[in-house]
């Protein structure tokens, strides 16, 4: 989290973002995103103007803390719920194409 | 006609006996066949559901059944789950998917009797400020046609404009509930962030979404914001502290108030009409009694920037989640689930839901997260304190809620920047945690109508919930009907 | 012998023993049918959000406590960004920068040499899912998704594959020494992922890494590191360059593996959770589970010697597994010599629990019947012979001791004159015995005890046997 590299390239890499995001992107959309998405950014430079020095990022809007619930067990969903919802399953399980590891 | 009623008046015809549910919603029902052909606010009603929930209601009342909101039906933005009903969220990628449980606020206004009659059209995934993202086709604005109905909640608010629907639920992370009421001319409230429980709506951005009502009138929007608001044990980002009786806030008058007017809103770039309403609003409010003060909200200018850092973050990783394995569709020849992950979210997205993945994972992504998420979520925080200084001095603030009123179906869509610039009044609220709410101030030269914003502090409902009442009671905006194509 | 030092690394996993997963309702039972003990929390449905379970956050503590961690005054979760099927929402909730528990760690002794193993970090997480594989196709159940998982992250300190499985024995006990999880490796209670790389004798520098996952056997984790090790020095010898990369072990061929390279190296994009609230926990609260915390080993171990007036190599082996130490003391409390039980204890009952491959809280007799046992030998009602054929019954039949030696009629005969009597009869019937013994061959004695043992059906006291034959045949 460091290292700035809003230095070093100007312009996003479209199709890198978009394969850490798992989306296949057309090369239309990427020549599309990447002059939108460039101009957004740009867009975003002006924040470095403003002096953020000591300034508590708000990662909450509300100063709430050691929120809990007790160790109890409640019914779930029913597996005939989960897998009518499910594109593909067993009768049991949801199923996915071959996982290769 | 029934369906042109608001709530709090249809509640006393049912209790006097002067009409029942099942009458009401055959009126509303009989108002989306007329109308919803030509302003698609609906993406699905259940007519056959929501008769025999409103003859159960009707039952249930003739045995002394006493629920707040029994036998009242409401439309719900696609975005909430409703159990047994389906929610696409303006998506493909949802299409299929049937929610097994209840929002908890659908959970709340289910257990004082309403009827959940139809799911409304929105952009997709709430990302948007049109409804002309949604992957179900465009709605339409109620009072012309060839404009849009504002966004994300278009649906909920061009069907409340329309009289197809008594009320409505939408959601609001930058304005959604809001600015579509403005530019439909119906009451919009976001209430301050963890009042009413997210449990049970599709997120978009965590730390900026709310569920909101949209009226017909103010009194409407306090009920069902004191049904839904209050502590939700399976929301932990909810407020642990008690509902106030929210109907006592409204007064016919703003005496003792004082309004603070934000210097860098009024500084041009505004519609003409929207200046020349939203000035007149303000002088009603004085008026009533309203003191009026110049605050200062320096970091408006920063607000923009700030909302399309955080809100895409949050929505990449809340977005992750639609990946065609446990619900929704799946796309066709995957060889692997990474595959299957690619070609179902290629295919079930839209291209500004893309665009927002993009941008959220980019500004999260490694060398990108200091100078871009870490800065926004600061500047966040002098956003916030702008407001908490302001409030030193004032009670509720008054701002336009969009710089024009509704613009023309594709006039903004070819540059997503120029849309996100319309935001720039509503997303600052969202970003504070604070609540505010659209009040219908009039119309521009066009017939448009035009909303006044009133924001009021964290907790502050009742100051924006009184100032809203006051004026729209000194006024009869709320009684103008679009008249269909003018 | 080698010119090479070895830095490992260990991150282990935890399943912590709550009733219900660490953000929602569902059951966390193990074996149940697949998809079955899930909700759309769990699911990742959309709309659904995360709700901390206090108990979870207790156990952490707990274990950070018992380990010499200080609690992070200010803690907070992060969404850990991936893609994976195992992966509900597609990330996990995790703590990056502020984790529950820093520093602490645990003393390993390894060919006698003590040393300690420093912890860097405990933290919270949720557990995945799991992958079954098919011919065609993968299935996933849901059920272990959500699961609290607390990680303990150890420092690079340790320097061989036989610390490193000394450091594994020696968590575990304190994890179930502390309640917090069952450490049951075949359920999956506790895994570890083993970071080791090797530098040049004399080098500052750590050279790099290499990591194996999913590791779910100790005896796995050592034979992999010493594959790892000659796998690296081989490849370092040879000129060439250790990759950074993920491995996997492979227990039948007993070799690593690289795995499939995936295409981004992790970028997890960790930001802080908007759903959960951070935790501060309160003084008086970190006070008040403080003050009932578990016993350690090494403290049983040390009241197990001051209470009971037991060796410290009793001690040893009664505190090494908390159960086997529970099961002592009590029957210790309800005895009049503890050191008896103690011996008991490590012999007659472990013996049993080894050959009958069972844990012993399957072992059939209660320490309330060992303890009845025991005291009837240490009050020679019977003799230790016929204590230990008492101890066989109860083990085959069970029933408690004095029922059994009432009814067999087991009892010791300590009576002079009953003893006297039978003495004589074996004096009498082997006479050339007793001769060699008045000659001086001092083993005839034992024979001939061994009459009278045999003669007396083995009831005889053998110490009064002993002593009045020798009166007899010394005369």
């Amino acid at each position: 989290m460091a290292d700035d590299k809003t230095q070093s390239a100007k312009t996003m890499d479209v199709r890198y973002v978009a394969n850490l995001a798992r989306l296949n992107l057309t090369d239309g959309e990427v020549e599309q995103f990447q002059s939108q998405l460039d101009n957004i950014v740009g867009h975003f430079n002006q924040l470095r103007a403003l002096d953020v020095d000591g300034v508590e990022p708000m990662a909450h809007a509300t100063l709430i803390q050691n929120v809990f619930r007790e160790d109890q067990v409640r019914p779930g969903l029913n597996r005939d719920e989960v897998l009518k919802n499910a594109p593909e399953h067993s009768t049991d399980l949801i199923m996915v194409p071959t996982i290769v590891e | 006609m029934l369906n042109t009623l608001t709530i709090h008046e249809i509640l006393g015809k049912l209790e006097r006996h002067e009409c029942r549910s099942e009458e009401v919603v055959r009126s509303v029902l009989d108002a989306i066949r007329r109308e919803d052909p030509r302003l698609h606010g609906y993406l699905t009603v259940d007519e056959a559901d929501a008769l025999a929930r409103a003859r159960e209601a009707d039952a249930a009342r003739d045995k002394g059944g006493k629920g707040k909101l029994l036998g009242i039906p409401l439309a719900v933005k696609d975005v909430l789950n409703v159990k047994g009903q389906p929610c696409t969220c303006g998506s493909k990628i949802l299409k299929g998917y049937v929610a097994p449980y209840d929002a908890t606020a659908i959970a709340r206004l289910r257990a004082e009797g309403a009827v959940f009659l139809g799911r409304t059209n929105m952009d997709e995934f709430a990302m948007g400020s049109s409804t002309e993202n949604s992957a179900y086709g465009i709605t339409r604005n109620p009072w012309k046609s060839d404009c849009v109905p504002g966004g994300s909640s278009g649906g909920s608010a061009a069907v409340v404009a329309a009289d197809e629907a008594i009320a409505a639920l939408g959601s609001d992370t930058g304005g959604s509930v809001r600015q579509p009421a403005s530019f439909c001319g119906c009451v919009g409230l976001k209430p301050t962030y963890g009042w009413i429980s997210r449990y049970g709506l599709t997120a978009y951005a965590s730390s900026l979404d709310q569920i909101g009502p949209l009226t017909k009138d103010v009194r409407d929007a306090a009920l069902l914001l004191q049904i839904m608001a209050g502590l939700d044990p399976s929301d932990s980002s909810t407020v642990p502290v008690p509902v106030p009786d929210y109907s006592a806030a409204l007064k016919p008058d703003l005496k003792g108030m004082v309004l603070g007017l934000p210097r860098e809103y009024f500084v041009g770039g505004l519609h003409p009409d929207v200046e020349r309403r939203v000035e007149e609003a303000i002088a009603v409010c004085r008026k009533l009694g309203a003191e009026t003060v110049e605050v200062s909200l320096p970091h408006t200018r920063d607000a923009i920037a700030t909302y399309y850092i955080i809100a895409p973050a949050e929505a990449s990783a809340n977005l992750s989640r639609f990946d065609g394995v446990r619900y929704g569709f799946r796309a066709a020849g995957a060889e692997d689930p990474i595959d299957l992950y690619k070609k179902t979210r290629a295919e079930g997205f839209g291209p500004e839901v893309k665009r927002r993945i993009i941008l959220g994972t980019y500004v999260l992504s490694s060398g990108y997260y200091d100078a871009f998420y870490l800065r926004a979520q600061k500047v966040r925080t002098l956003i916030r304190r702008d407001f908490e200084s302001a409030f030193q001095k004032c009670n509720a603030i008054l701002s336009p809620v969009a710089p024009t009123p509704a613009y023309r179906i594709g006039e903004k869509s070819a540059d997503p920047m120029q849309m996100y610039l319309g935001d720039i009044f509503t997303v600052p609220v969202n970003l504070a945690g604070i609540c505010g709410m659209s009040v219908p101030c009039g119309f521009s030269s066009d017939n448009l109508p035009i909303g006044l914003q009133v924001v009021g502090p964290a907790l502050g409902e009742e100051a924006i919930l009184r100032v809203g009442f006051a004026y729209e009671q000194a006024t009869d905006w709320r009684r103008h009907r679009p008249r269909g194509e003018s | 012998m080698s010119a090479y030092r070895v830095t490992i690394g260990l991150e282990v996993h935890v399943q912590l023993k709550t009733k219900s997963k660490m953000f929602c309702s569902c059951s966390t039972d193990f074996g149940a049918p697949p998809n079955t003990h899930v909700c759309p929390v769990c699911l990742g449905y959309p709309g659904s959000l995360p709700v901390m379970n206090r108990e979870a956050i207790r156990l952490t503590v707990t274990s950070g406590l018992m380990l010499g961690c200080r609690i992070n005054p200010f803690s907070k979760f992060d969404r850990k960004n991936y893609f994976y099927p195992d992966m509900p929402k597609n990330y996990q909730i995790s703590q990056y920068d502020k984790p529950l528990c820093l520093g602490g760690g645990v003393d390993i002794e390894v060919d006698g040499k003590p040393r300690r193993i420093g912890i860097t970090r405990i933290h919270q997480e949720e557990d995945v899912a799991k992958n079954l594989h098919y011919a065609s196709w993968s299935g996933i159940d849901y059920n272990r998704a959500g699961v609290p998982l607390m990680e303990i992250v150890s420092e690079p300190d340790m320097e061989t594959p036989g610390e490193a499985f000394a450091y594994l024995l020696a968590l575990r006990q304190i994890l179930v020494y502390a309640g917090v999880s069952d450490c049951n490796l075949e359920e999956g209670n506790m895994r570890c992922d083993v970071n080791i790389s090797i530098r040049p004798e004399g080098q500052k520098e750590l050279g790099t890494k290499a990591e194996i996952k999913n590791m779910n056997t100790f005896k796995g984790v050592f034979a992999a590191l010493e594959y790892e090790i000659a796998r690296q020095t081989g490849v370092v010898r040879d000129g060439g360059k250790i990759i950074q990369e993920t491995r996997r072990w492979d227990a039948d061929l007993g070799q690593t593996f690289s795995m499939r390279t995936k295409e981004d190296a992790h970028d997890y994009r960790y930001f802080p959770e908007p759903d959960l609230m951070p935790v501060a926990l309160p003084e008086s609260l970190l006070a008040q589970w403080k003050a009932t915390l578990p016993e350690l080993p090494a403290q049983r171990r040390e009241r197990f010697v001051r209470e009971y007036g037991i060796p410290e190599y009793d001690a040893k082996v009664l505190a090494a597994e908390k159960a086997v130490g529970d099961y002592y003391e009590t029957a210790a409390k309800l005895s009049s010599n503890p050191k008896a039980v103690s011996n008991w204890v490590m012999t007659d009952v472990l013996r049993t629990l080894t050959g009958k491959a069972i844990p012993i809280t399957e072992f059939s007799i209660p320490p309330e019947a060992l303890a009845e046992l025991v005291g009837l030998a240490e009050s020679k009602a019977v003799n230790s012979n016929t204590a230990r054929d008492v101890f066989a019954i109860m083990l085959a039949d069970g029933g408690r001791a004095k029922d059994i030696v009432a009814a067999r009629g087991l009892a010791q005969v300590s009576d002079s004159a009953a003893i006297e009597k039978i003495v004589d009869q074996a004096i009498a019937e082997n006479a050339k015995s007793a001769e060699d013994y008045r000659k001086g061959k001092a083993a005839a004695l034992k024979f001939l005890v061994g009459q009278v043992m045999r003669l007396s059906k083995g009831k005889a006291n053998p110490a009064m046997v002993g002593e009045m034959m020798e009166r007899k045949l010394s005369n």
